[in-house]
């Protein structure tokens, strides 16, 4: 298997034979990456807001955004213009820097995960071998950032929102992680690369959900709680708690939870895609394609089809996990508290638990099949 | 490496008063609130260090046990516990504290002299790409006992959590229940049918 475009190798390459020093250029070129990240993640939040809103309307049997645009596709964008007008309000009882801290803290490691976001065997930012491990402790950051808004909103609704939050994340955070060994177990590696290198040998066959449907589930429930997505909404629950630990934030400090929820939300479909659907790889391997037209599987406009494929491939199944998401949010209603605490710690952790142990199991038994 | 070396420093620096500062901060703020939050950022400029020294794993696992758990559990404790009580200044307080730093800062200095004395064996053998791996070796060879121990006494404590979350306790048999069996929990009786 060819390794595909190389964009850093070439950037540094064609550099160098400036006569630039390979570290200059190896740093000139780190800034690219980083905006495209940034970027990409605002786009797929512009793109899930009109999702969203396109969806539950259709649901509800209304229209929807129209005028703004085509379709209304500009209706995002006037929203988040809307957002940084607005009114910034310090409440006057706050803490001033602890109300200011608590969306950057929450925003901040959401962000910083699509660092190992895969699109293509070179399309991603870094490949560290803690990869998935790498984005677990990350996002084990952000219940201090929504516990410390709440606090410093000296609100009730705030603090009680703020304490569901975090008790809502770590509880579903062990579900998810055991999940996520049982993967790993099978991949014999943390690195995202790889483990969508271990699910690409023959197409859809090879997917990891065949492997791990159990796990597909547990994951799939424990990172919609973890995004606060509505069966597992609670902690903001605009009905009983106003709006949870958001209570007293306006403009754009408002919009920072806002941008951060959605991102987690397209991060966690793409997670979903990576682990369980294949990553990049499309459902018909796409070396079977070029054997069958006869092409050169090392000429350079086929590497090229192949990244677009590969980014393709990902964002369609990301967003069709997004799809699913919002289905979900304006057709099913809310848990209770409890509920939400019994489903985490008593259905989910059990029985993460128990296929954990039988992925260990079958892996002894049926190396071949299971990652020997 | 010299570009490499300058962002190695710079980073070790910025970190490291970072650390500092944050652990002052900890120990001196009146306002536990605040400790408990600077207590993480301790915690997470400890796992810049960690990345410094080439211990990816290791950082990794710092920001998720001790930032995520430890750190999120203590700030659980402190916004649960809502008691509002006011301390009078103790008379001469201020010999608690001063002998306090002094002793602190005579540990302080005894630590800083051990590090600077002791010859540290550097290893100038280039780092490793990946940790895990190494780590996993040494876990389940000459350290197997330690890590199965542990293993064993985190699983005990989840299984004992998932007890614990499982019996629906009723406060108002408390009274009624203690004449049952010691050994026996406190529990509502399991409905034989479905509700």
């Amino acid at each position: 298997m060819n390794s595909g475009i190389d964009l850093q190798g070439t950037f540094v390459q064609s550099l160098s034979d400036f006569g630039i020093s390979t570290e200059l250029a190896k740093i000139l070129w780190m800034p690219f990456p980083m905006l495209l990240m940034l970027i990409g993640a605002t786009v797929g939040v512009l793109v899930n807001v009109w999702l969203e809103r396109k969806i539950s309307a259709a649901v509800q049997q209304r229209i929807g955004p129209e005028y703004a645009g085509p379709l209304g596709v500009l209706q995002p964008v006037a929203d988040g213009l809307k957002l940084v007008f607005k009114e910034d309000i310090l409440p006057s009882k706050a803490d001033p820097f602890l109300f200011t801290m608590g969306p950057i803290l929450v925003v901040m490691p959401v962000f910083l995960s699509y660092l190992i976001v895969p699109f293509g065997q070179n399309l991603v930012i870094t490949n560290i071998n803690t990869g998935i491990f790498l984005w677990i402790a990350l996002s084990s950051i952000v219940p201090i950032g929504l516990l410390m808004a709440g606090y410093a909103s000296n609100n009730k609704y705030s603090l009680i929102g703020g304490l569901r939050a975090a008790a809502q994340s770590i509880s579903y955070e062990i579900p998810l992680a055991l999940s996520v060994l049982a993967i790993v177990l099978m991949s014999n590696s943390l690195s995202t690369i790889d483990i969508v290198q271990q699910q690409s040998g023959y197409g859809i066959l090879s997917w990891n959900i065949w492997r791990q449907p159990i796990g597909f589930v547990i994951f799939w429930i424990s990172a919609l709680a973890e995004c606060e997505r509505l069966p597992f909404d609670l902690p903001e629950a605009e009905e009983e708690l106003v709006a949870g630990y958001q209570t007293e934030y306006s403009g754009m400090k408002f919009a920072l939870f806002y941008v951060g929820s959605y991102v987690n939300l397209v991060l966690s479909a793409l997670m979903v895609a990576i682990l369980y659907l294949g990553g990049w790889s499309s459902p018909i391997p796409i070396e079977l394609l070029g054997n069958l037209v006869d092409v050169d599987p090392t000429s350079s406009w086929l590497q090229v089809v192949d990244a677009s494929l590969g980014i393709a491939m990902t964002v369609l199944k990301a967003y069709f996990l997004v799809f699913l998401a919002i289905l979900t949010r304006w057709t099913v209603p809310r848990v209770r508290i409890d509920q939400l605490l019994n489903l985490g710690w008593k259905f989910l952790l059990p029985i993460a638990l128990a296929n954990l142990l039988i992925t260990a199991a079958l892996k002894l038994a049926f190396p071949t099949a299971f990652g020997g | 490496m010299q570009i490499a070396e300058g962002v190695q420093l710079v980073t070790f620096a910025i970190l490291s008063i970072l650390m500092l500062g944050a652990a002052l901060g900890v120990v001196l703020f009146a306002n536990i609130v605040y400790s408990a939050f600077l207590l993480g950022g301790v915690f997470i400029s400890m796992a810049g260090i960690y990345i410094l020294l080439n211990a990816d794993f290791v950082s990794a696992a710092q920001i998720l046990v001790y930032v995520g758990a430890v750190n999120v559990l203590i700030l659980f404790a402190i916004m649960l516990v809502n008691k509002r009580e006011e301390f009078k200044p103790l008379k001469n307080g201020w010999l608690r504290q001063g002998s306090t730093a002094v002793v602190c800062g005579g540990l302080f200095a005894l630590l800083s002299a051990v590090s600077i004395v002791t010859p540290w064996s550097i290893s100038t053998v280039s780092p490793l790409s990946s940790s895990v791996v190494p780590i996993a070796k040494h876990f389940f060879t000459d350290f197997l006992l330690p890590f199965e121990l542990a293993s064993i006494l985190l699983l005990m404590s989840m299984v004992g959590a998932i007890i614990l979350a499982r019996r629906d306790f009723l406060p108002d048999d408390v009274g009624a229940t203690s004449t049952q069996d010691s050994l026996t929990l406190p529990e509502r009786p399991r409905e034989l049918a479905g509700k």
